[in-house]
This record gives C-alpha cells, sequence and structure tokens, in this order.
C-alpha cells in the first residue's frame, strides 16, 4: 500500500475518531446523569416541597418557578422579537439604522449570560427597585432569549417565497395585512421551532437569575410577580456549592439536573418533530 | 385575534395577582454557617406560623450584609460582625443594623482524615496559609504538601479566621478560595493534603478535627472562650425587630429554637 | 394613503427596533457606567497587568491580572480540545460520512449543545473532578484542565455545526476537480476544500473562543476558585466570569468592590464584542437587509 494510499486511511479513520470521541463523550455524559438521577425520581420528588433542609422531598417549588420564568421571560421577548424581525424585513429604513440595530441583535447575542445577570442586577434590582423577584429575572431572561427570537423570526420571514408577498400586495392588500395574513402565517411553524427551542435555552440559564430571581429554599410557591422563585438551574448549583448536607443533596442535585436535561430534550425534540411535520405538510 | 386577547388575559392575571391577599413574607441570607440553621429554624416557625413565609439563601455573609444595606431582605445572617465602615455605609442608606446573636460557634480546623497531625498552634496555622510552611512534615506530619483551602470574599468565616488565626494577615494567593462551608468540607475530605475551616455544625466523617493550641473545640471550650477561634453567630436586622421578624428571631433564642442549633451541630447561646 | 392602523403596526414595528438597540445601549451604558467609576481610584495599569486580587482586604487590590489569565488559559485549553473534536467531526459528517451516518450525527452534536451549562458543571464537579484526581493523583480535581475539557466539549457542537455549514457550502466542482486529478480524499479535504472554506472554519473557531471565555456556571463549579496565575494546567484557577459570579452578591452598590466586578464586565464585554466584530466582518459572508 502506498503512502497517499495510507495516510488516506488514517486521515479518515482520525475524522471518525473524533466523531467517535465526541459521541463517546456524550453517552458517558448521558449514562451518568440517568444513572445517578433516576435513583431520585418519583412522583413525590416532582410535586412535593423540599423538606428536612432540603434533604428529602421534591423539587416542585423550583419546576413552578422555571416554568414561571420562562413564561414571564417569553411574554416580554416573543412580541418584541417577532415585531422587531418583521420591522427588518419589511420596512427597514433608514440604513443606518439597520446597522446599528444589526449591531445591537450580533451584540447581545455574543454578550456573556454574566454580564445580562450584572446588568439585571443593577437596573431591574437595585435601580427600578424590583428586588430579587420573578420579574427582574424574567425581564433579564426576556433580554438573553431577544437575539436568538430575532435572528430565527427574520429568516423564517426570509425563508418565505417571495411570491406570496407579491401576489397579496398585487391583489390590493395593505403592507400590514400582507404580513399579518399571508407572511407571518406562512412563516409561523419556523418562528415557532425558534421560540420552543428558546423557551429550553432560557429555562436552563443560571447566571442570569442568580441575583436577579432565584432564592435557595422557600416554602411557598411565588404569589406575584414580586415574589422570588426557585428554579431548576439554580437549584442545582446552589446544592452543590452551598449544600448543608452533601450526602443527601447531591443526589437531589443529580436528579434535578435529569429533570432539566429531560425538559430541555424534550422541548427541542418537540420543536423538531413539529418543524418536520409541518414541512412535510407544507405545499411549497 | 384569540390568540392577542388570550395574552392580554394572561398579562393582566399576573400583574393583578398581588393585588390579591398576599401572605406575609420574611428573606434572609448571607452566611453559609448559619444557614442551616437558619433553614432548619425556618421550617419549624412556619410550622408553628403557617401564614408566613420564609425565604433562605446564603452566598456569605458579606452577601446577607450587602442586601440588607440595599434594602433587599429583612434578615442579614452573618457569621461575624458587622464592620464599623459597613455600619456607616448603611445608615448613610438609611439603614440601622442591629445585630441580634443566635449561637455561638467555633471556627474547626480541619485536616484529610488520613493525616495523623493532630494539633496546630496559631502561629503554625498563620505560616500555613500565609504560605510559609508548605509541606506537612514541617507541623510533624507525613511528606505532603500541604493543600491550602480558604474561602471567597463574601465569607463571614473567613473573616473571622483571618483576624483571629492570621491577625489579617494576606492568604497566600494559591490557596483555592471556596464558596460555602460546606464546599470546603468536601475539599477536605476528599484531598488528603488539605487543610481547611469550617463551622463546627459542618463536621463530616471524611475531615479531621484538629486541636488549636491544644484546645480542641467543643461546647465547653467556645463557650468559656478558651477555644481561641470561638465566634457568636448573627442576625443582622434594619432597627429593632419588630413583627414577624421579632417572632422568628424570638423563636430561634428561645429553647425550643436552640435545641435546633443543638442538632444543626453548633452551641447554644448559653 | 396610509390608514390608521397601517400607521400603527409601522410604528409598532419601528418601536420594537428601536426597543432592542435600546436593550443593547442599556447593557453598554450600564456595565460602563458602573465600572468606569473604578478607574479613577485605580489605574488602569494596576488593573491589568497586577497579580493582587484582594477585594476586601485593608488595603484593598483590585488587581486583576490573575483572573484575566485565568480566563485565557481555561478558554485556550477548551480551544486546544475542541477545534480537533469539533472540525473533525464537521469534516467527518460533510465530507466523508454516508447519509445515514449524518442523520445520527447532526442530532448528536445538536443534543450537546442543548445542554445547559450548570449540568456540565455539575458533571465535572461531581464526576469529572474526581475521577481526574484519582487516575492522575491530583491534589485536586478542580482545576485549569478539568474545566478545559467541559468547556471544550460544550463548544464543540458550535465549531462542529459552523465549521460544516462552512465546508458543506463549498460547491461540488472544487472536490470533483480534485478527484479528477488523482487525489485522495483526505488530500481533497485537506488541500482543496479546508482551504477554500477557510474562513467559515476561523469564524467559527472564532464564536467557539467567544462562547467559552464567557461562559460562568462551568468555570464557577470546576476550575477551583484560586485566584493565583496557574503554575500548570492541574493548578486552580478563577477566570473573570467566577469571579463575578462569585462575588457580585457580596458588594454594595457603588462600592469599590462592586465598581470593580463591573470593571471586569466591561473587559469581558470588551473582548467578546471584538471577536464578535473581527469574525463578522472578516471571517462571515453576512447578507444585508
Amino acid at each position: 500500500m502506498n503512502k497517499r494510499k495510507l495516510s488516506n486511511i488514517l486521515g479518515t479513520s482520525l475524522m471518525g475518531s473524533m466523531l467517535l470521541i465526541t459521541a463517546i463523550f456524550l453517552l458517558i455524559f448521558l449514562i451518568r446523569m440517568f444513572s445517578k438521577g433516576f435513583a431520585v425520581l418519583s412522583p413525590e420528588f416532582f410535586f412535593s416541597m423540599p423538606r428536612n433542609a432540603m434533604t428529602e422531598g421534591g423539587i416542585w417549588p423550583a419546576l413552578v418557578g422555571t416554568f414561571l420564568l420562562t413564561t414571564l421571560a417569553m411574554l416580554v421577548s416573543l412580541p418584541l422579537g417577532i415585531f422587531t424581525a418583521i420591522w427588518l424585513t419589511n420596512y427597514a429604513r433608514p440604513r443606518w439604522l439597520v446597522r446599528i440595530l444589526r449591531i445591537a441583535i450580533n451584540t447581545l447575542a455574543g454578550t456573556p449570560s454574566i454580564i445580562f445577570g450584572l446588568f439585571g442586577m443593577a437596573i431591574f434590582v437595585n435601580l427600578m427597585g424590583f428586588d430579587v423577584s420573578l420579574i427582574s429575572g424574567g425581564l433579564t431572561l426576556a433580554i438573553l432569549a431577544l437575539p436568538v427570537i430575532i435572528n430565527n423570526t427574520e429568516e423564517a420571514l426570509r425563508a418565505v417565497p417571495v411570491e406570496f408577498r407579491d401576489a397579496s400586495l398585487a391583489l390590493g392588500a395593505t403592507p400590514r395585512q400582507t404580513i399579518m395574513r399571508v407572511l407571518m402565517p406562512a412563516a409561523l411553524p419556523n418562528v415557532l421551532t425558534g421560540a420552543i427551542i428558546s423557551v429550553g435555552r432560557v429555562a436552563g440559564e443560571t447566571a442570569p437569575i442568580m441575583f436577579t430571581a432565584a432564592t435557595f429554599y422557600s416554602r411557598r410557591l411565588p404569589q406575584g410577580p414580586g415574589d422570588e422563585v426557585m428554579a431548576l438551574p439554580y437549584h442545582i448549583y446552589a446544592l452543590m456549592t452551598e449544600g448543608t448536607h452533601p450526602g443527601s443533596q447531591v443526589p437531589i442535585a443529580y436528579g434535578t439536573a435529569l429533570v432539566l436535561l429531560l425538559l430541555v430534550l424534550l422541548i427541542s425534540g418537540a420543536a423538531i418533530i413539529i418543524r418536520s411535520s409541518i414541512r412535510r405538510k407544507r405545499q411549497w | 385575534m384569540k390568540n392577542r386577547l388570550f395574552i392580554l388575559a394572561l398579562v393582566i392575571s399576573l400583574i393583578s395577582i398581588p393585588l390579591l391577599a398576599k401572605g406575609r413574607q420574611l428573606t434572609c441570607s448571607g452566611s453559609t454557617t448559619v444557614l442551616p440553621i437558619a433553614q432548619a429554624t425556618a421550617e419549624a416557625f412556619m410550622d408553628l406560623h403557617p401564614e408566613v413565609n420564609i425565604s433562605v439563601r446564603g452566598g456569605g455573609s458579606g452577601v446577607g450584609i450587602a442586601a440588607l444595606q440595599n434594602g433587599t431582605v429583612q434578615i442579614a445572617n452573618s457569621s461575624r460582625p458587622m464592620k464599623a465602615k459597613e455600619i456607616t455605609q448603611a445608615r448613610s442608606k438609611g439603614i440601622n443594623p442591629t445585630p441580634y446573636a443566635i449561637a455561638l460557634d467555633g471556627i474547626a480546623i480541619v485536616v484529610n482524615d488520613k493525616n495523623p497531625v493532630k494539633n496546630l498552634t496559631i502561629a503554625q496555622i498563620k505560616d500555613i496559609y500565609t504560605g510559609k510552611i508548605k509541606d506537612w512534615s514541617q507541623v510533624g506530619g507525613a511528606r505532603l504538601p500541604i493543600v491550602v483551602v480558604s474561602r471567597d470574599v463574601a465569607s463571614g468565616t473567613f473573616e473571622v479566621f483571618n483576624e483571629k488565626a492570621l491577625s489579617g494577615s494576606k492568604v497566600i494567593s494559591s490557596a483555592q478560595l471556596l464558596a460555602s462551608n460546606n464546599a470546603v468540607a468536601s475539599t477536605v475530605g476528599n484531598t488528603p493534603g488539605a487543610i481547611g475551616y469550617i463551622g463546627l455544625g459542618y463536621l463530616t466523617k471524611d475531615v479531621k478535627l484538629v486541636s488549636v493550641n491544644g484546645t480542641m473545640p467543643s461546647e465547653k471550650t467556645v463557650k468559656d472562650n478558651t477555644y481561641k477561634l470561638s465566634r457568636k453567630l448573627y442576625m443582622y436586622t434594619n432597627g429593632k425587630a419588630a413583627g414577624d421578624v421579632n417572632r422568628y428571631i424570638s423563636f430561634i433564642q428561645s429553647a425550643a429554637g436552640q435545641k435546633i442549633v443543638k442538632d444543626q451541630g453548633f452551641v447554644t447561646l448559653n | 394613503m396610509k390608514s390608521f392602523k397601517e400607521k400603527t403596526f409601522r410604528s409598532l414595528t419601528y418601536l420594537a427596533a428601536l426597543l432592542t438597540i435600546a436593550c443593547m445601549l442599556g447593557i453598554i451604558a450600564g456595565i460602563f457606567g458602573e465600572g468606569m467609576p473604578l478607574f479613577r481610584s485605580v489605574g488602569i495599569r494596576e488593573f491589568l497587568f497586577t497579580n493582587s486580587w484582594y477585594p476586601t482586604h485593608t488595603p484593598r487590590e483590585f488587581g486583576a491580572l490573575a483572573l484575566i489569565v485565568g480566563s485565557l488559559v481555561v478558554t485556550l485549553g477548551a480551544l486546544i480540545i475542541a477545534i480537533p473534536l469539533g472540525l473533525g467531526s464537521a469534516i467527518f459528517i460533510s465530507e466523508i460520512a454516508g447519509n445515514r451516518l449524518r442523520e445520527i450525527a447532526k442530532p448528536v452534536i445538536e443534543l450537546l449543545a442543548g445542554i445547559p451549562s450548570v449540568v456540565y458543571g455539575l458533571f465535572g464537579m461531581a464526576f469529572l473532578a474526581p475521577l481526574l484526581r484519582e487516575w492522575l493523583g491530583l491534589e485536586t480535581g478542580l482545576n485549569v484542565f478539568t474545566a478545559s475539557v467541559i468547556l471544550g466539549v460544550m463548544i464543540v457542537p458550535i465549531i462542529c455545526s459552523m465549521s460544516e455549514d462552512a465546508l458543506s457550502g463549498i460547491p461540488r466542482n472544487i472536490r470533483e476537480a480534485s478527484f479528477a486529478l488523482g487525489a485522495t480524499r483526505i488530500e481533497t479535504i485537506f488541500k482543496a476544500v479546508i482551504p477554500a472554506a477557510k474562513s467559515g472554519i476561523i469564524g467559527s473557531v472564532l464564536m467557539g473562543f467567544g462562547r467559552a471565555i464567557g461562559e460562568t456556571m462551568v468555570v464557577l463549579m470546576v476550575a477551583g476558585g484560586a485566584a493565583s496565575i496557574p503554575e500548570s494546567i492541574f493548578a486552580p484557577a478563577r477566570p473573570m466570569t467566577s469571579t463575578i459570579a462569585a462575588e457580585m452578591g457580596e458588594t454594595v452598590m457603588g462600592d469599590l468592590h462592586y465598581r470593580s466586578l463591573f470593571a471586569l464586565a466591561i473587559l469581558l464585554f470588551l473582548i467578546t464584542f471584538v471577536s464578535n466584530l473581527v469574525t463578522e466582518l472578516v471571517f462571515l459572508k453576512k447578507r444585508d437587509a
């Protein structure tokens, strides 16, 4: 076998092994998470409150907290993001403003999450006086999710064939009607997918909520937007670094991590399924 | 159109919830040393008074004190007394920090349970933490480099330790700065050459208690101050404690509360 | 003539765009506003180049060199791990694998991308660190090496998917010409396709860099926490992000320590901003509005 053939085979195997190593890591990771986390899972784990200095009981308040934070964040960032994307694809004038907006979107997309947390603390918690609360955390997460939603919606709108818009306008519809009745519905599946994936991302974020919303232990569920919340990602972090009884709390951390992981996987899975089922039904 | 109405309704209901009857809420945060006491007593207190909700956070004494100054909590858990500078700073923001001692504690010096060393003098502890002594053989142990484990800047335990054992010197920069008593206990338990300091309530079976200047920390030696690294654990409030805050703190200082203090491994007030 | 509904709708979208810009400006104003005043008391030179981070000592010192080096070292380590894994996987997926393998491989990579960083941190702290400590006989498993491994795996999806996009974007005729000249597959990849996709690949690496240097939870939980310049890859470190997260709650608004953390945030922001800017302008093709 000559040298070139040999190096071809070696090279191909090397590339393949890179993928293999990555896959093996993922496998080890999942096995570890599932095995350690599964032992703790039970209906009680999901639905009851933590008890006995958090060494027993469940993570229900953290689930509720994550749900509320994510919902609030999406309620703010979805309309804001979608409307911004609509402006970008339909009304973008003047040119210099568009450039600034693009810079803004890319800057927000590339900013480390801890900086969002700092910003949230300085502005929402301290300056606006919202204190550590659902609303501070939700708003901070909303800004975090914004660039992803804008980019995704913009792409979705651009993927709609231009004939749709032309036909609609030719029939006498106004730009607004065209967008709301033709373009958005056509782009909706992709927008939805992106929104769902953002939900998964927001639910898993810790740094932005560390000092804007999250608390270590609270017996009662949040009563209103001004209350602090427990949250799944923060719960994991707090149990591991501040826990008072590691023997019983590390397994709970694993269990919480598994729940979070399953949540994110389920959400991404749902998004992918929705996307492909709509793609199949689509006639264009 | 229907979607928009639904969203509007959801937003309005979210906002209007606080207008409905809101339960009584107490927030305390700060010292990880006080945390197990705070949490256990909060649970007991909430069992007695179900209409009150107490929310507990850690982060370190510095976090609690800062939060009290920022006005974001009602109680700051602290394992050290507030510094004069902090009190002035708080007053300038309109907060009047008032201390309430809720328990006693001895800062325990711990090493890995496989380490044969039994006693260290304060001078040796200081030299280890400032980096002058680098190997266990220099203090009567095996030939093993010392892994210095300390706490980060928010820690009240660190401040007291720094004052009483190190006389304010700088800790060697290669020391690991951990965020909680628990983290120190696990690290020392997992690392053969490690040395650390923790609150008495955090002793685990993987770490070994070392006597300081010949004295072991115990209920007796902490109460009569013969253990050099004894301290009080505090809860700070804004002004004199009143209402639910007062009820909660009084509960901790009562016999029932102090029993919980003892169960958590700390020392009662008297 | 425009009806009221038209105008309102258009204004709403315009408002949304302005609000988005306001968010960016708000963040910039916020962190610069809170952080810049530090430099009235602490010189920029001292902040950047002194290795002495003792914010609560008396006298306080804000020399962030160890923190900056910590960030750079961990990020570099992460890239060393992520580039071979990510680029190799991308090459395999795009150039070598058959369709069926590709269908399996792409979701695997996407899965990795979706894992929350705190879960990676848990895995590193509770599993990998003690394991490495035992296997390699180290003093502690919470160090630069472990953090780099976890961080590296975290950014593999970024490098892999962006490189794969870049590679599949290269037109087929380049490969066909190369094969026609008798080159092997590997030779084609490395001598024809990759040079053509060079900018996209470098862009992906820069994106990975930006992500890694800004990551907080993993380094907070796994990198150790010693605010000193790590002497070896098995020593603990304290990147800027860990420092901000660990000390954020402890500061009082307006305090010098508070400002110093914002100053770190300014530095972090500038690094990621410049990195993103360079990536966009130089290495990626951006479509225009």
